[in-house]
C-alpha cells in the first residue's frame, strides 16, 4: 500500500460518536418482543401438552393403558374408566366424515382447477370461504333439523329399522360438511400447483382432460392431495359442538352407521366441570382430552410433513 | 433409399384466421399455408403472436381461458376448429415440443410409452418397441437404455427436451410442432435438438416458431415472418432472407425492430 492510500485507510477509521440512534434501539426492541411472542404462542401447545399429562397422572397411576383404553365398562361411579367406546365412536364419525368428504372435495377441487371457467372459479372460492366461516352450533342446528330427521326416514323407509336418527351417520354426514372447505382450499392449493406445462403436454399428444387429470395431475399431486385429507381429517377428530348435538351420545361403542355414537369430545364437553366430586372423574376426562390431543397432533405433523417434502422437491 | 420427393403439397392451411385473448387481439386475419414435409420457421419479435399461430394448430388455444377464435384452420383440408371434430385425433397427428422441456412425473420409459397406452396400446412388447424406436430416432436411446426406469426428472435439460421429442413421436405423428424448443438449452443441446428436425423433416411436415434468426437461417425450408399479430410475409426460405419484398422483414432481419 502506497502512503496515500494508508492515509486515507486512517481517516476513514477515525472514531466518531454518534448520538443514541432511537431507530436502532426500536428496531431492537420490536424486532425482540415479537421474537418473545412467537416462542410463546408455540411453547403454549408444549405447555398445554404437559399440563394435561401432569392431570392425567392420578389416573395412570391407579389405571393401566391398556384398561383404559381397550376396555369398554365405563361407569365412573363404580372407577370403570374403559374409553374404548369412546375411542370407537370418534374413530367411526370421522371415518364417516372421511369416506364422504375426502372424495367429493378432491373431485370439486378438480372441477375447479381443471374444468371450470375462470368465472365460475371467482364466484365459487368466496362461496367456500363462507362454508368454512360458519360457525359450528349452525352445523349443529342444521344436522338436528334436518340431516337427523331424514336419516331417520331413510332408515324407515329403506331398511325398515325405527331409530331416533341422532347416529354415526349424522355426525359423519354433518361432519363432512365442516370439513368439506378445509380440504377443498388445500387441494386447490396443490392442483393449481401443478406446472399447466404438464397438462399441456398430455394434451397435446391427444390425452383427454380426464386421462390428463388422472395420469398425470393426480399422479403429481398425489402426496399433496394426501395431505389435504388427512388436515381435514384431523379437523373432524376434534370437532365438538355440531358433533355433541347429532351423535346420540350413548356410552356404547357403535355397531352400524345407525347406532348412536358417543365420541370423546363430546364427552368432555358433556361432562368436565359437573360430578366432579366422583373421585378420578376429572382425571379420567382430562385423559381423554390428553388422547384427543395427541391424536390431532400426531396426524397434523404428519402432513406438514408430507406438504413440506413437496415443497421442498419443488414440484 | 427414399424414394424421390413428390411435389409437396399443403399439409396446414389457415383462413383469415383470427385470435383474440380476452379483447386484445393477437392474430389478425392470417392466411398461411404450411407445406408437408418441410421445416417452416415462423419468426418475429416477441409478442407478435408466433407461439398463438402454433397453439392454433393444435387446438391447445382451447386450453386457454377466454380466447375467442375466428376464421378456420385446416389440417389435411380439415377445419379443425368444426364442433363435430375429435380434439384428441387431431393432437395425435402432431407431436408438440416446448420450450421447456416437461417431462411426465414417471419413468423414462412410461413417458414415451405414454401416449401409445392413452391411445390404446397395452402389449408390453409392442411398447418395449416402440419405446426403443423412438428413444433412437431422438438421438437419447444409447444415453438411457440401461435406466428406463428412472425417473425422468433425473435427466439433464437437453436429454428431457430429446424425451419429450421421442414421446411427440411415440404417437406416430405426421406433423412436429416446435415452440421455440432450444431457448432452454445449451448450445450443444440445441445443436442435438436442430440436428434432428433436420432429419425427420423427410418424412414429417415441421413447424418451428423461433425468436433466433440464425436458427431460422440454418434450418428453415420456408419463414413466415410476423409482426404485431400480423402476417407480414412468407415464403421460401432463401426469398424471404434474401430479398425480403416488405420494409418491416428487412428491418427485422438487419436487425432494427426487434
Amino acid at each position: 500500500m502506497t502512503v496515500v492510500e494508508l492515509r486515507a485507510l486512517k481517516l476513514r477509521i477515525k472514531p466518531n460518536f454518534k448520538p443514541v440512534n432511537w431507530r436502532l434501539i426500536t428496531e431492537a426492541i420490536f424486532g425482540n418482543l415479537m421474537l418473545v411472542l412467537t416462542l410463546l404462542s408455540s411453547l403454549l401447545v408444549v405447555v398445554i401438552g404437559l399440563l394435561l399429562f401432569q392431570k392425567c397422572l392420578p389416573i395412570l397411576e391407579t389405571h393401566s393403558w391398556a384398561e383404559l383404553l381397550f376396555s369398554s365398562s365405563w361407569f365412573p361411579l363404580k372407577g370403570d374408566f374403559g374409553f374404548s367406546p369412546f375411542i370407537l365412536g370418534t374413530t367411526w364419525v370421522t371415518a364417516i366424515a372421511a369416506i364422504i368428504a375426502v372424495p367429493t372435495s378432491l373431485l370439486t377441487a378438480i372441477f375447479l382447477t381443471e374444468y371450470s371457467k375462470k368465472k365460475m372459479r371467482t364466484l365459487m372460492n368466496p362461496l367456500l370461504d363462507l362454508l368454512a366461516g360458519i360457525p359450528s352450533i349452525v352445523y349443529g342446528m342444521w344436522g338436528v333439523l334436518i340431516v337427523v330427521p331424514s336419516i331417520k326416514a331413510f332408515a324407515a323407509t329403506v331398511f325398515k329399522i325405527s331409530i331416533s336418527g341422532y347416529s354415526v351417520l349424522a355426525a359423519g354426514i354433518v361432519l363432512a360438511v365442516m370439513i368439506f372447505p378445509a380440504i377443498i382450499s388445500v387441494t386447490l392449493q396443490v392442483l393449481t400447483g401443478v406446472p399447466v406445462e404438464l397438462r399441456h403436454a398430455s394434451l397435446a399428444l391427444g390425452a383427454t382432460q380426464w386421462q390428463t387429470i388422472k395420469k398425470v395431475v393426480l399422479r403429481k399431486a398425489l402426496p399433496g392431495v394426501i395431505a389435504a385429507s388427512i388436515l381435514g381429517v384431523t379437523r373432524a377428530f376434534g370437532e365438538t359442538m355440531a358433533v355433541l348435538m347429532v351423535a346420540g351420545n350413548v356410552a356404547r361403542a357403535p355397531h352400524s352407521v345407525f347406532d348412536p355414537a358417543y365420541p370423546l369430545p363430546a364427552l368432555i364437553a358433556n361432562n368436565y366441570g359437573e360430578m366432579l366430586s366422583i373421585p378420578l372423574y376429572d382425571s379420567a376426562l382430562l385423559l381423554g382430552a390428553l388422547i384427543l390431543f395427541l391424536v390431532v397432533l400426531f396426524f397434523n405433523g404428519l402432513a406438514r410433513l408430507v406438504l413440506i417434502r413437496i415443497e421442498k422437491r419443488g414440484f | 433409399m427414399q424414394p424421390p420427393k413428390p411435389e409437396s403439397r399443403t399439409h396446414i392451411q389457415t383462413k383469415n384466421l383470427s385470435v383474440y385473448y380476452k379483447n386484445t387481439l393477437a392474430l389478425n386475419n392470417i392466411s398461411v399455408e404450411i407445406p408437408d414435409r418441410a421445416i417452416t420457421a415462423i419468426i418475429g419479435p416477441s409478442g407478435c403472436g408466433k407461439s398463438t399461430l402454433l397453439r392454433s394448430f393444435n387446438r391447445m388455444i382451447d386450453t386457454f381461458d377466454e380466447t375467442t377464435v375466428r376464421g378456420s384452420v385446416l389440417v389435411d383440408g380439415e377445419d379443425i376448429f368444426s364442433s363435430k371434430v375429435d380434439v384428441t385425433r387431431i393432437r395425435k397427428k402432431m407431436g408438440l415440443l416446448s420450450q421447456r422441456p416437461s417431462p411426465l412425473p414417471m419413468s423414462i420409459f412410461e413417458n414415451v410409452a405414454y401416449g401409445p397406452k392413452i391411445h390404446g396400446m397395452r402389449n408390453r412388447q409392442q411398447l418395449e418397441v416402440l419405446v426403443q424406436k423412438n428413444l433412437q430416432i431422438a438421438g437419447l436411446w444409447d444415453e438411457v437404455k440401461d435406466r428406463l426406469n428412472e425417473s425422468a426428472a433425473s435427466l439433464s435439460i437437453g436429454q428431457q427436451q430429446r424425451l419429450c421429442l421421442a414421446r411427440g413421436l411415440a404417437v406416430e405423428p405426421e406433423i412436429i410442432l416446435a415452440d421455440e424448443p432450444t431457448s432452454a438449452l445449451d448450445p450443444i443441446s440445441t445443436r442435438h435438438i436442430e440436428g434432428k428436425l433436420h432429419e425427420l423433416k423427410d418424412r414429417y411436415t415441421i413447424v418451428i416458431v423461433t425468436h433466433l434468426l440464425r436458427q431460422a437461417r440454418r434450418l428453415a425450408d420456408y419463414v413466415v415472418f410476423m409482426y404485431l399479430g400480423e402476417l407480414i410475409e412468407c415464403g421460401p426460405a432463401a426469398q424471404v432472407f434474401e430479398h425480403p419484398k416488405e420494409q418491416r422483414t428487412q428491418d427485422h432481419i438487419k436487425g432494427v425492430i426487434s
